[in-house]
């Protein structure tokens, strides 16, 4: 039973509708975080990409989400008001069906950190620089439990617990101390 | 390590099938910046003045800017350079889109074509990996669905695609290159590309593309986009809506067309239609436009939304920008539906969208007059629109009469004489030019037509108001704000620019002034060519973000060469005189600087003497519009003076023997 605490949550709101194609989000992605920062810019190092075909008028820009160590077993490809987006388009993935998020020379995977940084920025750098409004940041407060910090031993025992019940775990804990 | 520039260049010789990546001389980017700069230096050193544009040993260079794929925004630009079969003098087109930060991406500054495929190919660039790919499937394809099928084909959805269309590939002389929404149109570069056998061009790029000071260019970009947001909100008050912001021409998004439709000409640049702009015409053409308009799309690293992906229902979707919206229906005294049906087709076909509905318009004149007979039209539908549908499907297949018209209304009326020179009335140095025939000579104008390389005038034009503002109050209002002038004087020109009287067109701007604003004006694009930086957002729309006193910083910043104002007009001086030293090797002289007899209803014979005069004086240049040994000896440039010395052309004491104008 822990105490309320308030954390802030922050979301970038996509308007596909909105977006024009230009890709400068990709461009300024990746520019804030070369290293010297703004020194190179490359957009396959940017945590947001677009996926772009106008002649399908698809416009989706996806960020750099989880690395997954696998492929998932079943893909989706969503089909809204008619039109037809790319397998796994929407996925934020860093994952080996494909080369999106990863650095392009050491395979590193890439993930959106809401340019983190120190002092902070007023606002991810792709929403600044998308001035048809298609990201718009926003920040909210939600008011979370935060639950009590279990040390090592604990979570252990409780996963034990939670497979075998408590009486076994006690049981096996008994019979192992007798031995020599 | 470079910065701003990769320092490599892609050498393709087609003839034997080679591909080299080369390493380029740091220097030249001092000296030239890139773009437009270095592919000129390029065709001077390596491509001999007798040169067929349709020979082997004809270059073709598709290049980056100098500022192409760092995030300054809208330097996307491709600049394409070759001689033109067309006018036969150099010729230089752009498009923006997403093809050359691509290839910088890449790790290339230019891909540079010579020699000849034996057959039809496409080239693949993949960062290191360079191939010469079979082409054989795609011929006939449009240039539009070549680029899907290139990008299926390689299974690389992100490749940028730049390809010609069956004109290209019949070397019509109107010819254009297509990628994505954009274009490169003018001067027949398709027709090159189609002749040395290259359906496409596909690069996929996944390297770092350098600045050397990057908090000062960052700083730089960051003033630039706050400027666009904040010119976005301030339009320029007192001029047509469509001049009145940044970017291109915003046709696509805005409905009024009245200064186009009734100050423009129909047909043949031929009639001028002042009633044509009523509350109906309105009303129908917003109902076409936004049932057929999809979305605003923008080029790379650019908020500016010019163009736009057209849908019109039972045909495929295509991607078109400003005044292409117009030249084909006025050409053809049609609808904007019309207009937006046949430009899908120009576009699948790849061709140029201000010369090719001037060129079909002019047929359908000569057969009205005669000249043309029934005979030639044989098959040729007997309503207006599908007149024009057919002339068009002649001419990018050269067929019957197309192949005559294929070669653009100078050679076409050549060739079919009977009095049709005449009716090729709308050329310069033998390039169909914007459909416009004024009343008053315009003194600015007449040297902008007259002398510019480029041979169209939306790539020299921009930076000084076309017309006077009728009040002081609304001069000085411009003038408050007017932050991009090079030098006070600018301001002073305008405000003493009268719509009548003494101080108005044509003795006012004085031949001086008028001088002093070409330059100017001309300083911008060159500039904005070298860098690769869209004229957009620069030399094109008043009051741009990027001009001559930012632009320096940008330079210094971006690639460590620290340069100023003069510096920078030193080198803009340098190749604006070194691409018309290509041309006065190639035959051009003072005869062929003139525009179309009937551009203006008055003209003024003496004072366009003297404008030229003024012109060439200004530019250090002599009576024949040749750069005199001097003014290339200032801009270090002995080795061209070297060369015109050894011709004949330029003789030791700057005079010039009585040449022939090209012929």
């Amino acid at each position: 039973m822990g105490e309320k605490k308030k954390k802030i949550v922050k979301s970038i709101k996509i308007d596909v509708d909105k977006c024009n194609g230009c890709r400068a989000c990709e461009v300024i992605c990746s520019a804030f975080h070369a290293n010297p920062k703004y020194s190179s810019n490359n957009p396959e190092r940017s945590r947001i990409r677009m996926v772009r075909d106008p002649i399908r008028d698809v416009y989706l820009p996806v960020y750099a989400g989880e690395y997954a160590a696998a492929e998932c077993m079943g893909r989706g490809k969503y089909v809204i008001d008619g039109k037809e987006y790319d397998e796994c388009g929407f996925c934020r993935a860093s994952c080996p069906s494909r080369k999106l998020f990863k650095e392009p020379d050491s395979g590193l995977p890439l993930k959106c950190d809401m340019c983190e940084d120190d002092p902070a920025q007023e606002k991810p750098l792709c929403v600044q620089w998308c001035l048809n409004d298609a990201l718009i940041y926003e920040e909210r407060e939600e008011e979370v439990e935060e639950e009590e910090k279990l040390g090592e031993m604990e979570i252990g025992l409780g996963s034990m617990v939670d497979k075998y019940g408590l009486e076994k775990v006690m049981d096996t804990v008994a019979r192992m101390s007798k031995k020599d | 390590m470079r910065y701003g520039e990769t320092g490599f260049n892609l050498e393709i010789d087609l003839s034997r099938g080679n591909i080299e990546r080369v390493e380029t001389d740091p220097k030249l980017t001092e000296l030239h910046l890139g773009g437009l700069g270095t592919n000129a230096k390029m065709l001077w050193d390596r491509v001999p003045a007798d040169v067929d544009p349709f020979s082997p040993d004809n270059l073709l260079i598709f290049s980056t800017g100098l500022l192409g794929g760092t995030p300054a925004p809208g330097a996307n630009r491709t600049i394409v350079s070759t001689y033109s079969p067309q006018t036969l003098l150099m010729g230089y087109s752009m498009m923006g889109g997403f093809w050359a930060p691509e290839l910088k991406y890449a790790g290339y500054d230019k891909v540079i074509f010579r020699g000849k495929s034996p057959s039809l190919v496409y080239v693949w660039i993949h960062d290191d990996k360079v191939e010469i790919r079979d082409a054989g499937h795609l011929r006939g394809k449009g240039a539009v669905e070549t680029q899907e099928l290139i990008r299926r084909e390689l299974n690389e959805p992100k490749a940028q695609v730049a390809a010609i269309g069956l004109a290209g590939e019949n070397r019509v002389y109107t010819a254009s290159i297509e990628q994505g929404r954009s274009s490169a149109s003018r001067l027949g570069i398709g027709a090159v590309m189609g002749d040395k056998g290259i359906k496409a061009i596909a690069v996929r790029g996944t390297k770092d593309v350098n600045v050397a000071r990057p908090a000062e260019f960052m700083k730089l970009c960051n003033e630039v986009m706050k400027y666009i947001q904040a010119r976005g909100e301030n339009p320029v008050p007192g001029v047509m809506p469509i001049l009145a912001g940044l970017g291109s021409p915003q046709e696509m998004k805005l409905i009024d067309e009245e200064w186009h439709t009734t100050n423009f000409m129909w047909g043949n640049a031929r009639t001028r239609r002042r009633d044509y702009w009523t509350k109906e015409v309105e009303e129908k053409w917003k109902e076409t436009q936004e049932n057929v308009r999809t979305r605003l799309i923008s080029c790379y690293n650019c908020p500016m939304k010019c163009g736009a992906t057209i849908s019109v229902p039972g045909i495929s979707a295509y991607m078109m920008k400003c005044f292409s919206k117009l030249t084909y229906t006025m050409a053809a005294f049609a609808d904007l539906d019309f207009g937006f049906k046949i430009a899908q087709r120009a576009t699948e076909y790849g061709v140029d969208g201000f010369s090719t509905p001037q060129v079909m318009a002019f047929a359908v004149e000569l057969h009205e007059a005669g000249i043309l007979t029934d005979k030639d039209f044989e098959g040729c539908p007997s309503d207006n629109e599908g007149k024009f549908y057919w002339l068009l499907d002649r001419i990018v297949r050269r067929e019957g009469i197309g192949d005559v018209l294929a070669n653009g209304t100078h050679w076409a009326a050549q060739q079919i004489g009977k009095g049709a020179e005449a009716y090729a009335h709308n050329n310069i140095k033998k390039h169909e030019q914007l459909p416009l025939k004024l009343g008053m000579l315009n003194p600015v104008y007449f040297l902008m037509y007259a002398t510019g390389e480029k041979i169209n005038i939306t790539q020299i034009e921009g930076q000084f108001p076309q017309a006077p503002f009728p009040t002081m109050e609304e001069r000085e209002d411009f003038c408050k704000d007017w932050i991009q002038i090079p030098d006070e004087k600018f301001k002073q020109y305008l405000l003493n620019w009268e719509m009548r009287g003494e101080r108005s067109n044509p003795y006012y701007p004085t031949v001086d002034m008028s001088v002093d604003i070409v330059d100017w004006q001309e300083k911008m694009h060159y500039i904005d060519d070298a860098l690769g930086v869209c004229a957009g957002l620069s030399s094109f729309p008043l009051k741009p973000p990027y001009h001559i006193h930012n632009y320096p910083a940008f330079i210094s910043a971006a690639t460590g060469i620290d340069i100023d104002e003069a510096g920078l007009t030193q080198v803009y001086n340098r190749n604006r005189t070194l691409v018309r030293a290509i041309n006065v090797r190639r035959g051009l002289r003072r005869a062929d600087e003139k525009p179309p007899e009937d551009h203006w209803k008055k003209r003024f014979p003496e004072l366009e003497e003297k404008l030229l005069d003024a012109y060439y004086k200004f530019k250090g240049w002599n009576h024949e519009g040749i750069p005199t040994k001097e003014a290339l000896h200032e801009l270090g440039m002995d080795y061209v003076a070297e060369d015109l010395l050894q011709r004949g052309i330029l003789t030791e004491d700057e005079g010039t023997p009585a040449k022939e104008a090209l012929a």
